[in-house]
């Protein structure tokens, strides 16, 4: 009994750097931001409390819900793309062969750059008068003159930036998906062609259904990375035009920082970190459900 | 698999590899431009000429690129040895002691996991100018530790839990103590696994953007990708430099992908053991 009891310490002693450091820096700061959002607060005058105001404000604010339905119309657009393409290279890519898995391997290089920086590139490809896109376009005669691809136009600054992140993060998806489709049983596989199966039938019938689980995980992910985009549009349209391409997190980022509204700006980030957390109770939910 | 749809996949294998290299390859092209070949309008396809005067810009812009190359890699290489201190020993105590409230731990752990960083960036802001962790690569670390910790814990654990008893118990008996078993007998056959969480704690810290930009204040404390985005805006007399933004993608790309081919094993078993609850 004395053993154990010691044992319990040592492992508590172990533990409690990791503990210490989480509950300092991600929980008690969810406390704080709680505490925030309920409270008025400029930075240079003092807080003062105000219930549920900051989020009444949210609600009724035009901007907020402009950043949000942009968020949300980028996400339904991007999500489907991520799923549907990584699932594809993930059945082109998961057969074993030299030939594909150097594809495999080259596909998920972008993943492995920053976002930041993958969005500098693209700002540079998509840019009007220097980028190799619209010289691409002119040459085969597809347009007459340069498209102004970024910051003036809300829907083909969506399309940029939508295909930056397409080529950015196809490849986790991808890797995901060859992993899970890997490892079905050959037994499966193998009956399943004695059946007669054709290709298309053996991909919807046995091996959608079996990397179902991971389908929604990647659902998941995708949706929210997409829900907090910001790298790649405060870079490549730094939310022009007017706004309109501020999604939400950019407008947490513009009323904490440059705004100093910081109750407004907790109030906000609460708003965005309850949105995730339901979808992924709806995930975790919808996996169970697919188990069972 | 017939002859015909051999060659289908590869013709396809080799288009899609193509498709993805080549934003890459085009920009490493476009920064060995020389000055007035990479500011032309429409741009060139390939370089007229090889020249290193973008990266000579690059190398003096601002606080001149070591300084902001120092940065990141200041800030990546702390980022790894605070995760690696605290996940080790926490991995290795939530793995093989019966540690007390264990239940609350993986809570708060999974708290951490799910809440993004950048819903809270407003009150760690808050918290780390008080303390003067603003503007500094150490506040920085802690930062991307904060973000990549849970990650890390969740995938040591699970590797030292996975050691057998029997190797332990042998080291029991010789009467070593905790710390000694588990720097003798749990870290040789989980280098793996810390591999693993050294390489993603590197990629993130290197990446990040968002924390970095809110977090430094001074060009001086900039990290790579942050000085690139204010270069990106710069619009003196010339407009952006774009010779020069394709040198610091350049620079800033090289890193993660020789890490990533290098290690891409510990870099996939990683993501595997990560998302595959």
């Amino acid at each position: 009994m004395q053993g154990t009891r010691r044992n319990r310490w040592t492992g508590l002693a172990y533990v409690a750097p990791a503990l210490v450091f989480v509950l300092v820096f991600t929980v008690y700061p969810l406390g704080r931001m709680i505490w925030m959002s309920l409270h008025e607060w400029s930075l240079i005058a003092e807080p003062h409390f105000i219930g549920l105001d900051n989020f009444r404000r949210a609600f009724g604010d035009q901007q907020f819900w402009t950043s949000f339905r942009f968020t949300l119309m980028y996400t339904v657009l991007i999500t489907p793309v991520l799923i549907v393409g990584g699932y594809l290279l993930a059945l082109l890519t998961a057969p074993p062969s030299r030939v594909r898995a150097v594809t495999r391997t080259v596909i998920f290089v972008p993943v492995v750059i920053g976002l930041g920086v993958s969005s500098l590139l693209w700002y540079w490809l998509f840019s009007t008068d220097f980028g190799v896109i619209n010289r691409i376009l002119l040459d085969l005669g597809v347009i007459d003159q340069p498209v102004l691809w970024l910051g003036v136009d809300a829907g083909t600054s969506n399309f940029a930036i939508s295909t930056s992140v397409v080529w950015k993060v196809i490849g986790f998806g991808m890797i995901l998906f060859v992993g899970a489709i890997q490892a079905i049983p050959t037994e499966i596989t193998e009956s399943s062609l004695v059946d007669g199966a054709g290709y298309r039938q053996r991909v919807t019938r046995v091996v959608l259904p079996l990397t179902m689980r991971t389908v929604l995980l990647v659902t998941l992910l995708s949706v929210i990375g997409s829900l907090l985009a910001f790298d790649q549009f405060y870079i490549m349209t730094a939310g022009q035009p007017q706004n309109e391409t501020a999604t939400s997190v950019f407008f947490v980022y513009l009323n904490s920082f440059p705004y100093l509204r910081l109750g407004y700006g907790a109030a906000l980030s609460l708003i965005l970190a309850v949105t995730i957390l339901a979808f992924t109770i709806v995930q975790l939910v919808l996996t169970r459900r697919s188990e069972s | 698999m017939t002859a015909r749809t051999g060659y289908l996949v590869t013709a396809a294998c080799v288009a899609i590899s193509t498709v993805m290299l080549l934003p890459l390859v085009y920009s490493m092209l476009a920064s060995i431009k020389p000055t007035a070949e990479a500011a032309a309008t429409p741009p060139t396809y390939l370089p007229h000429g090889v020249s290193l005067d973008s990266y000579r810009r690059l190398w003096d812009y601002q606080e001149g690129l070591l300084t902001y190359l120092g940065n990141s890699f200041g800030t990546a290489l702390l980022t790894i040895v605070f995760t690696l201190l605290l996940t080790v020993p926490a991995g290795y105590g939530l793995s093989r002691f019966p540690v007390p409230g264990r239940e609350v731990i993986f809570v708060v752990l999974l708290l951490a996991l799910i809440i993004p960083y950048q819903a809270l960036l407003t009150p760690m802001f808050l918290m780390f100018a008080r303390v003067g962790l603003t503007n500094s690569l150490a506040g920085l670390a802690v930062l991307h530790t904060s973000i990549q910790l849970p990650f890390s814990l969740y995938i040591l654990r699970n590797t030292f839990a996975a050691v057998p008893r029997e190797i332990e118990e042998a080291a029991v008996m010789d009467g070593a103590g905790s710390l000694q078993i588990l720097l003798r007998v749990f870290l040789p056959p989980t280098v793996p696994a810390v591999v693993t969480v050294t390489l993603f704690a590197f990629i993130t810290s290197w990446n990040e953007f968002l924390g970095a930009l809110v977090m430094m204040s001074s060009s001086a404390k900039f990290t790579l990708p942050v000085i690139l985005a204010t270069a990106r805006t710069e619009t003196s007399l010339g407009g952006t430099d774009w010779g020069m933004l394709q040198a610091g993608v350049t620079i800033s790309v090289i890193p993660c992908v020789l890490v990533y081919l290098l290690l891409q094993r510990y870099y996939m078993a990683g993501l595997m053991s990560g998302a595959v609850k």
